[in-house]
């Protein structure tokens, strides 16, 4: 409900295929727990998408960059700070910052073509003509429409990515976030993937915020790239990458390219220390974490299955 | 080249079927029964202690074949399918919209399970006298035990089933602009599907071993009556008869439920 409650001007933004989102991030802070075994995991963390560029976070695993992501997607509440996208203040889960998540959430029981065309079918907002082409291109673009009718089972791991992709691409939303989405794909599929992502965001220059753990994946996709601190996190740097459009695999042995990865590198190894120095902490951290991201999940239920 | 690629996959699909009725599996079945025919015969012949007691198949058969052709027989089949559609059905219309709001609302399923609690470990026989007396008929209080058979395992099944929704599709669902309605409809109802099929599948089972049970005890009518009509008149054979029978439409009903159910939940059977 809350989510359709957009005016009819961001409507023919969206229509006109000209997303234009920028978000600001400002001194959004998250912890979790109470009194002695409160555990700040997002402490004073500021910075802004820009828009029409792709912003990557890169930071050690553990960091709390999940946690990020919920509270930029409006699944979560930051205890302070404040989110907004174009200025206005982020309140839920809307479709103008959609996002593709770690594991496939693409639906079981439609096929890849229905998948691909939910959002804009349930919003009606298109005709079913359109629709179908606009799926169809993309299909095209990332080399699924030989599998459109098939089921997301019969889809390997990338292909899934990739249909999952451009189920979130063909809302044209303001923003859209990527929550470590080529994690857990084997090297080659991970290096295919990267290739069909940059390319279609060198073509429609939609804001884009990607995250991820791997350096050489943050670079050779971003335009700006957001070092994170170990918990509690905040940003550590921001280094913009100036490497040329379109980017090319053999730019990963340019001198650029290594100066950029020492950078990060250094700045990353110290926050890897810093959270191998905490030890003993980071399990109890993990635990707290997911405790009570469970007591949110069973507290929901009722609501989040229907409102 | 549609027609082409038409007849190809008609050719394929074919295949598959002859595949699959022709295959080792269906050769070892029939092997496995008609083993089971020749212990039965050879045991009964040479009269071993309690299994020697059960007519052979072969006076089995020769009494199928005086009553295979007895309107009452079919009559008996006719009565207890429809006691057993007429209550699993029941069971589904109100089951179905109940488990599903006990699975999403949180509070109406803090309100009724209880209840449901209470009454689901009374075995439905033990619900006839109850029913002989309340209901007007001896047909409505038959049905209502066979409705109680298979109302409580839908219904948890749909409960469980409804809770375990994965709360990424419901998210995902949520950022793509769905409504009330689309979540209900195109996220709650197909992810339910599955477990709703296994809890109609043992509902099934249930409603059967229910409804013979129910024949036995309070009516005049159905296979259930006839097999223990068979017993009281000493008539061995139809005893067989009415067993084979309760195990032949116990099997076409969930054979029926299953292809249903593959129908409903095609991105199951894939892969």
């Amino acid at each position: 409900m809350r989510n359709n409650g957009h005016n009819a001007a961001r409507d023919e933004n969206f229509q006109a295929g000209h997303p234009s989102g920028e978000m600001n991030i400002a001194s959004v802070s998250k912890a979790y727990g109470v009194g002695p075994l409160r555990q700040p995991v997002l402490e004073d963390c500021s910075f802004t998408i820009e828009s029409g560029k792709l912003t990557v976070l890169i930071g050690p695993s553990g960091c709390g960059k999940t946690t990020l992501i919920d509270i930029l997607a409006g699944y979560e509440k930051a205890d302070s700070g404040i989110v907004t996208i174009d200025g206005q203040p982020v309140k839920g889960p809307g479709r103008d910052r959609l996002v593709v998540f770690q594991e496939t959430a693409l639906f079981p029981w439609m096929t890849t073509f229905e998948n691909v065309i939910y959002g804009p079918m349930v919003r009606k907002e298109m005709s079913r003509k359109d629709l179908e082409s606009r799926a169809i291109s993309l299909l095209e673009k990332v080399g699924l429409v030989d599998f459109k009718d098939k089921y997301p089972t019969q889809l390997s791991g990338g292909m899934q990515r990739r249909a999952e992709l451009i189920r979130a691409m063909i809302n044209n939303p303001k923003v859209m976030i990527m929550d470590e989405p080529f994690r857990g794909l084997d090297a080659m599929t991970r290096e295919l993937m990267q290739e069909y992502y940059v390319r279609l965001f060198e073509e429609n220059r939609a804001t884009n915020l990607f995250v991820t753990s791997e350096i050489e994946e943050a670079i050779f996709l971003a335009d700006q790239l957001l070092v994170m601190s170990y918990r509690p996190a905040k940003i550590r740097e921001v280094i913009e990458i100036e490497l040329p459009r379109p980017r090319e695999f053999h730019m990963l042995t340019s001198k650029e390219y290594l100066n950029y990865k020492k950078e990060a590198l250094e700045i990353l190894h110290e926050e890897a220390m810093k959270a191998f120095a905490s030890g003993s902490n980071v399990a109890a951290v993990d635990f707290l974490e997911a405790y009570s991201e469970r007591q949110a999940a069973s507290g929901q239920e009722g609501r989040d299955s229907f409102d | 080249m549609v027609t082409q690629k038409n007849t190809l996959s008609g050719w394929i699909s074919l295949r598959k079927a002859r595949k699959a009725v022709l295959s080792k599996t269906t050769y070892r079945g029939i092997t496995a029964i008609i083993i089971f025919f020749i212990c039965w015969e050879v045991s009964s012949r040479l009269n071993f202690p309690v299994v020697g007691q059960i007519p052979p198949p072969s006076s089995v058969f020769s009494a199928m074949r005086k009553i295979i052709g007895s309107p009452d027989f079919w009559g008996s089949w006719l009565v207890s399918f429809k006691r057993v559609f007429a209550g699993f059905i029941v069971a589904q219309i109100i089951g179905i919209p109940l488990g599903l709001l006990m699975g999403i609302n949180r509070v109406f399923r803090d309100l009724t399970f209880p209840a449901i609690e209470i009454l689901r470990p009374i075995p439905p026989l033990a619900w006839v006298p109850a029913a002989v007396i309340f209901w007007p008929t001896a047909e409505m209080s038959i049905t209502f035990v066979t409705f109680l058979g298979a109302f409580f395992t839908v219904v948890l099944n749909i409960i469980g089933g409804a809770k375990s929704i994965d709360v990424r599709y419901i998210r995902a669902a949520h950022s793509l602009g769905s409504r009330r309605r689309d979540i209900f409809l195109r996220i709650v109802l197909p992810a339910t599907l599955p477990s709703m099929f296994v809890g109609m599948a043992v509902g099934m089972g249930i409603t059967w071993e229910v409804v013979v049970a129910a024949e036995m005890i309070a009516s005049r009518s159905g296979l259930g009556f006839l097999t223990w009509q068979a017993y009281v008149a000493g008539n061995y054979p139809v005893i067989v008869i009415g067993m084979i029978s309760i195990g032949i439409a116990g099997f076409l009903s969930s054979t029926l439920l299953r292809v249903i159910g593959r129908r409903v939940t095609p991105w199951l059977k894939v892969i």
